[in-house]
């Protein structure tokens, strides 16, 4: 009887380590599903859903993932970051909503050394860290800017106006209109600013009118972004409007009405799937999400939150399948080969770009991860 | 700048001064009678456009969950202070007063919200609905203390905002609005454009302005208010309760605040935190004022509007600063021109 006892234990235990030998590969996904930041946090969520339902396992390892909220606090979204390494021993974090959220998670990621995929754009390091755990899947800030800028002198715009928040974002993107002027592509002809609470534009949009742009750049976001456009229409003016993936908002659409018609803004291509050209890197796999998308919640996918998600997910796949060569899931050894094989992604398509990372850089895309789009009646359409 | 600019920036500054107008008489109105400089009350006016937008969008407005936290905290308050000062005799007067009132219009807003309503009938629920929230936190916060001095009161009306801005973000979420202009008509005056919206503002100001002057000088409650304003203790010793006056000043204030952002709903974007900046440049348009007189107020609140016009046109970036930096010589002027008295001294 004893000794029976014995054998299973030995035996129970023996088929406990097998099982630990091939774990799962186990992710951690941390998202605002609460707070400030919920109405892009939300999308977040439903995207990684949708990612799952696209791809469960690689290579024939199962993959486990774990969903947390942050509450849009980057305190909490620190200690999230903490207890999926501690406690969940995840082999890669993927997160979050918001830059600060994510500036906290990064800094967890680097001291712990556990990859990260960042959704949300996070500032470039001053000079290149040897030691960066982590990569931002979003298009660089400047890129959102220059494209558009591009897109006016392709058009023929020689004078253009700038009217943007008075915040950090409206200094981005007035950069990078100042950029293009310095460059002598563009005479910036009038430099106006705003507040997101203002309750009037008048005045900028009086001064901007006197100067008599071709173009206007905005540099608000969201629903706000609409106000200058408001106001210069109601002044009569007839020159074109450009901005910023910023202002995709259907609540934008919705308060801008005719005013806002007629604006071209960089966006991800995945924001117009159907539109793309079949030779296009992202049409069929964005056609793919967007049915994944509608199996895994239900609802029509517009926006571009969520699709960031999905290419943080196809990234990771893409280098779980070389990690996965080089190590066991759940060891220190393959979160460092998962960290090396992020650090090298080459040519991975995803819905938003085409995906090369490099060691001691933080964003993995190039122009060719935003297309120009055009609001007409309502709807974005594709620019080619 | 020629003269057509010139023109377009002062209509746009009068009607954004008309919102300060209907602001700052609120605040005035408060300070004098209640000594309390209500921070809150931007936020008052944000919630009232929030809270029209969700009647528009056929949704139940978050301003009902926040007043029935609202009447229920001022009801326990108000039940336990009965208590302990006369027994449960006026328990059910409490209880009328602080929880069924304000809970009528939420009910009426919670029973319709989802039904298709003619505007008139929106902005009636959105004023009603949004009224009790100033005379509740002045039963939660401000009646406890409300022999405090100013700078107690003032700390608490911070204190307050911060807690609003807080309960604006959970009821009604982070996402902006704007409401159906209330009439899209325009007119041509001499080559400029001018919409009945702005006209419509610049009304709605006038007429409360005159109807708060007929209140003042004609009704009992209202001369009840401006003795208390004047003198508290005097008041009180000639029979006027300042508890209930100051329960008058805040539903005034309230209903003040409510109209305001009816008529701003429709011009801008409100986020839940928006009611700060405009409350707080309506404070400004009452300094001018020295606090104290109504019509000063008026001519304040206008100028604050008219500059804020005109410094959006000359310098955007600075608008802000130069409109707050304008407080700098008005404080100058009115501590060389206004005699000092030490109002705490004057209460014992």
């Amino acid at each position: 009887m004893k000794n029976l006892i014995r054998a299973a234990t030995v035996a129970v235990g023996l088929a406990l380590t097998a099982g630990a030998a091939r774990a799962d590969i186990t992710v951690g996904f941390v998202t605002s599903l609460s707070g400030s930041g919920a109405s892009i946090g939300i999308p977040y969520g439903r995207g990684i859903d949708a990612a799952y339902l696209y791809a469960d396992s690689i290579g024939g390892q199962k993959i486990k993932l774990i969903k947390l909220d942050d509450g849009t606090d980057p305190s909490i979204a620190s200690r999230d970051a903490r207890k999926l390494i501690e406690e969940d021993k995840v082999d890669l974090l993927l997160g979050t909503a918001t830059t600060p959220s994510t500036i906290a998670m990064m800094a967890v990621a680097d001291e712990l050394k556990v990859p990260m995929i960042a959704v949300s754009p996070i500032p470039t390091p001053a000079a290149p860290v040897a030691d960066r755990w982590g990569i931002s899947i979003v298009q660089p800030p400047p890129l959102m800017v220059s494209v558009p800028v591009d897109r006016m002198v392709r058009d023929g715009v020689k004078t253009v106006a700038f009217i943007g928040f008075s915040d950090a974002w409206g200094d981005l993107v007035y950069s990078g209109a100042k950029a293009a002027a310095d460059a002598g592509k563009i005479k910036l002809v009038a430099t106006e600013r705003y507040a997101r609470t203002d309750t009037s534009v008048t005045g900028q949009a009086l001064k901007i009118f006197a100067a008599h742009p071709d173009a206007v750049l905005i540099g608000g976001s969201g629903t706000q972004g609409a106000l200058p456009e408001l106001a210069l229409a109601q002044l009569g003016y007839h020159g074109k409007f450009y901005g910023t993936p910023a202002l995709l908002n259907p609540d934008f659409i919705r308060v801008g009405g005719k005013a806002v018609d007629g604006i071209v803004v960089s966006a991800g291509p995945v924001i117009v799937a159907e539109q793309l050209p079949d030779t296009h890197f992202g049409k069929k796999l964005a056609l793919a999400f967007r049915a994944a998308y509608l199996k895994a919640t239900g609802k029509e996918t517009t926006d571009g939150f969520s699709a960031y998600s999905f290419d943080a997910w196809m990234v990771f796949l893409d280098a779980a399948k070389r990690a996965l060569a080089i190590a066991q899931p759940g060891t220190t050894a393959f979160r460092t080969a998962l960290k090396d094989a992020i650090l090298s992604t080459k040519d991975v398509a995803g819905v938003h770009a085409i995906y090369n990372c490099h060691p001691g850089q933080t964003f993995c895309v190039d122009e060719r991860g935003l297309v120009l789009v055009r609001l007409e009646d309502g709807k974005w359409i594709y620019q080619p | 700048m020629d003269a057509q600019i010139a023109a377009i920036l002062a209509m746009d500054g009068i009607a954004t001064g008309a919102i300060y107008v209907l602001m700052g008489l609120g605040f005035v109105l408060l300070f004098t009678v209640t000594r309390v400089i209500f921070v809150p009350f931007g936020d008052i006016a944000a919630f009232t456009a929030l809270t029209l937008a969700a009647l528009e969008m056929k949704q139940l407005p978050g301003t009902v969950g926040l007043v029935v936290v609202l009447a229920v905290l001022a009801a326990l308050m108000e039940i336990g202070a009965q208590l302990r000062a006369s027994g449960a005799r006026r328990i059910p007067r409490a209880i009328l007063f602080y929880l069924v009132l304000p809970l009528l219009p939420v009910a009426a807003v919670w029973l319709v919200s989802g039904q298709p309503l003619p505007m008139f009938g929106r902005i009636a629920l959105a004023i009603l609905v949004v009224m009790p929230i100033a005379p509740l936190l002045d039963r939660v916060a401000f009646r406890p203390i409300a022999d405090g001095s100013v700078l107690l009161l003032l700390t608490v009306a911070v204190v307050v905002h911060f807690a609003l801005v807080g309960l604006g973000l959970l009821f009604f979420g982070a996402e902006g609005v704007r409401t159906e202009p209330l009439t899209e008509v325009t007119f041509n005056i001499a080559g400029t454009v001018v919409s009945a919206q702005t006209l419509l503002i610049v009304l709605a100001a006038i007429v409360f302005s005159g109807l708060l002057f007929l209140f003042f000088e004609f009704t009992a409650t209202g001369k009840a208010l401006r003795a208390t304003a004047i003198n508290r203790t005097g008041a009180r010793l000639v029979g006027i309760r300042p508890a209930s006056t100051g329960t008058v000043a805040y539903l005034l204030a309230s209903l003040l605040a409510a109209i305001s952002g009816v008529l701003i709903a429709p011009v801008t974007t409100i986020f839940y935190d928006s009611g700060f900046l405009i409350g707080l440049k309506a404070f400004v348009g009452a300094i001018i004022a020295g606090m104290a007189s109504y019509p000063m107020t008026v001519a304040g609140a206008i100028f604050v509007g008219m500059l804020e016009s005109f410094a959006s046109f000359w310098s955007s970036a600075f608008k802000e600063v130069i409109v707050f930096g304008i407080l700098i010589p008005v404080l100058l002027w009115r501590s060389f021109t206004t005699l000092q008295t030490d109002e705490d001294d004057s209460e014992e």
